[in-house]
């Protein structure tokens, strides 16, 4: 399967967000949390990031969700094409969307893909 | 003199850098107060002292060396954006670097890590960010070697053009960054970025004055 990350300023916004797309997506989707600097406050670790990588790597790829600013940057220093891609969408959305498709066993096109198609989801 | 850009110059190019930052912390934290999140001063800090600690500690061999532990330890270890984009910088310019260092060939691999910048930060000149001061300072640095200037001229031009480039960002509008959310209240400020590279073009020219 596919790996999802999501990349946030914040520990609790990426580790809730994670439960959220898990509650929806299931609980097998390989979907990990790395928000927050080295200590956990605000802000952006390369550690973190490169350690929730490792966690949902099963060798079919992984896409990164970054939410804002330095996530963006920080993550966009750890593609790879074809193996660890950025996917510029909304965070809430694109991180369920990623984790149903990830989860229901698409490549990582299609996780990408479905990551993408949540940018143009109306609420209502 | 093209002897002289060794390995001991880009170790004090970045002590020099490390020491500016240092001196210039709450200046940059408070242009970072003006229209970002405050934390430029502190961040930079903690990651070039970081760095002058590795430097200590894994004495580098070549200027490719010093530039590529100063740029991963900035990635790793600041925490804003400002940390890859800057360990982006040292990192392309030390990959680029043929030895022995010529000013024409750091000029050039200058240039492709203002490009390295460019890419990862998706910004460019105008955006009211650290681009407005990097990418004048390697035009000027790529002219003056075209017209013949050693190290030495050439460094203070660069120098020069950066802190211009800094100073010219107080007029624009934030297109990238935490300051573009504020839109037209950017305007008006010193961007912190740009603030902070003219002081590493500054430390660049004083380790060849």
């Amino acid at each position: 399967m596919v790996g999802v990350v999501l990349v946030s300023h914040s520990a609790g916004l990426a580790a809730e967000t994670v439960a959220l797309a898990r509650g929806i997506a299931g609980q097998d989707a390989p979907i990990a949390a790395a928000g927050g600097d080295d200590d956990g406050g605000l802000g952006t670790s390369m550690d973190r990031i490169e350690a929730a990588v490792r966690e949902v790597d099963q060798g079919d790829g992984v896409v990164l969700i970054p939410d804002v600013g330095s996530s963006v940057i920080t993550a966009g220093l750890l593609e790879e094409p074809g193996r660890v891609v950025l996917a510029d969408v909304p965070f809430v959305e694109g991180a369920i969307a990623a984790a149903v498709a990830a989860g229901g066993g698409a490549a990582l096109a299609g996780v990408l893909a479905a990551a993408e198609e949540a940018r143009c989801h109306r609420k209502r | 003199m093209a002897g002289m850009l060794d390995t001991g110059f880009f170790l004090a190019w970045m002590t020099g850098a490390a020491e500016a930052v240092r001196r210039h912390r709450d200046r940059l934290t408070g242009l970072d107060a003006a229209i970002g999140d405050a934390d430029h001063g502190s961040n930079l800090d903690r990651g070039f002292t970081e760095v002058r600690k590795a430097l200590t500690e894994w004495p580098p061999t070549s200027p490719a060396q010093v530039l590529v532990s100063a740029g991963t330890t900035l990635i790793r270890r600041v925490g804003g954006a400002s940390g890859p984009l800057y360990g982006s910088l040292f990192r392309q310019l030390g990959k680029a670097l043929d030895v022995p260092v010529t000013p024409a060939g750091f000029a050039a691999a200058f240039e492709s890590g203002v490009r390295a910048v460019e890419r990862l930060g998706k910004a460019a000149q105008g955006d009211k960010t650290m681009i407005d001061a990097l990418a004048p300072a390697a035009r000027a640095l790529t002219q003056a070697v075209q017209e013949g200037a050693g190290e030495r001229k050439a460094f203070e031009r660069a120098a020069r053009a950066a802190e211009e480039g800094a100073k010219a960002t107080i007029p624009l509008r934030a297109r990238k960054g935490r300051a573009s959310y504020l839109g037209e209240r950017s305007i008006g400020h010193e961007d912190p970025g740009a603030a902070s590279a003219a002081l590493i073009m500054a430390a660049l020219a004083e380790a060849a004055a």
